[in-house]
């Protein structure tokens, strides 16, 4: 899979290495930003009040 | 790569078993993708969101610090230091409650010198993930504000997100905890602490625990959870109000170092 992405990258050696970096980065930003705040809703560090549950 | 070529070179390979290749590969990549994510994932919320909040309400006391005003230097209190409450700092009658801001907006700053030399986190109003995920402490809505006779409750988390309570757990009875508002300083002592089920609301009644009961105290209440990585119990900690002062009479001595690091000038 990553391997056909890699092949299917246009330019030479180098610029394909950059941009795959550059998608890899991206991928992490959009993680963070969206994924693991939404994920985050399932693990229990966070439950620090108590009776009500928490109103989103 | 080398895969298929080996493959080519053979004599016409059997197109199942090619087909069987790809499909292994790709699960195994999506398999190693899902790991590192995962991965990710648990240093972003036990270690980002820390770094991130901390930016934040760093950046939340600073400004209501600013936006305060008043002198930062302490009010001079003739045998403030190591007096009992007799011999203690003057007395400045009834303290002046203050009016509950929005949600979301900032009610002060806490000062816990147990929890460090520099703990000073914003005390903002609600208990909305929006508030304890970002801004720090929050305020139970339906509890009083502080110095009011009753129950100032405040909510923090103990883990991620800043860790504002995570030394919950260390403070000692008599410890200080200092609440700084428009109106002036509270200062609160720890008095004990327990650990109950989350659905154990009545911590935050006037009298906690005791429905119905007309205040005579001045409690601040904080909730955090428990144990330190768990959500399966609650952990309460219970200050009585000891005195305030007013914002015109400076700090307390005791965090006058950390009111004007608070606000910069430190």
């Amino acid at each position: 899979m990553y391997g056909w992405i890699f092949r299917h990258l246009p330019g030479p050696l180098w610029l394909r290495v950059l941009t795959s970096v550059l998608l890899a980065a991206g991928a992490v930003f959009l993680m963070v930003e969206f994924l693991f705040p939404w994920m985050s809703q399932f693990t229990q560090f966070t439950d620090s009040t108590i009776g009500a549950p928490r109103n989103p | 790569m080398v895969l298929q070529e080996k493959v080519a070179a053979t004599a016409k390979p059997v197109t199942g078993v090619v087909i069987l290749r790809k499909a292994v590969q790709i699960f195994g990549e999506l398999l190693i993708t899902a790991g590192i994510v995962l991965l990710l994932f648990v240093a972003w919320q036990l270690w980002w969101t820390n770094v991130e909040s901390d930016a934040k309400q760093t950046a939340a006391v600073k400004d209501f610090a600013r936006d305060l005003g008043g002198p930062v230097a302490p009010a001079p209190t003739p045998a403030a230091t190591g007096g009992t409450a007799a011999s203690g700092p003057k007395d400045y009658g009834a303290p002046v409650v203050g009016e509950a801001p929005g949600h979301g907006g900032t009610i002060g700053i806490m000062f816990i010198p147990r929890f460090g030399e520099n703990y000073t986190r914003p005390i903002v109003e609600g208990t909305s993930a929006d508030v304890l995920d970002t801004l720090g402490l929050g305020h139970y809505g339906n509890t009083s504000m502080p110095g009011a006779v009753g129950n100032f409750a405040v909510a923090g988390h103990r883990q991620t997100h800043g860790a504002v309570l995570d030394n919950i757990h260390t403070l000692v009875p008599g410890d200080k905890i200092y609440v700084q508002t428009r109106d002036g300083y509270y200062v609160y002592v720890f008095r004990n602490n327990r650990i109950v089920l989350p659905s154990e609301a009545e911590v935050l009644l006037p009298v906690p625990n005791q429905p119905g009961v007309r205040p005579t105290e001045s409690l601040l209440t904080m909730t955090s959870c428990n144990p330190r990585f768990g959500s399966e119990e609650r952990i309460i900690a219970y200050s009585v109000l000891d005195r305030w002062q007013p914002a015109s009479a400076g700090p307390p001595a005791e965090i006058a170092a950390q009111v004007a690091r608070a606000r910069g000038e430190g």
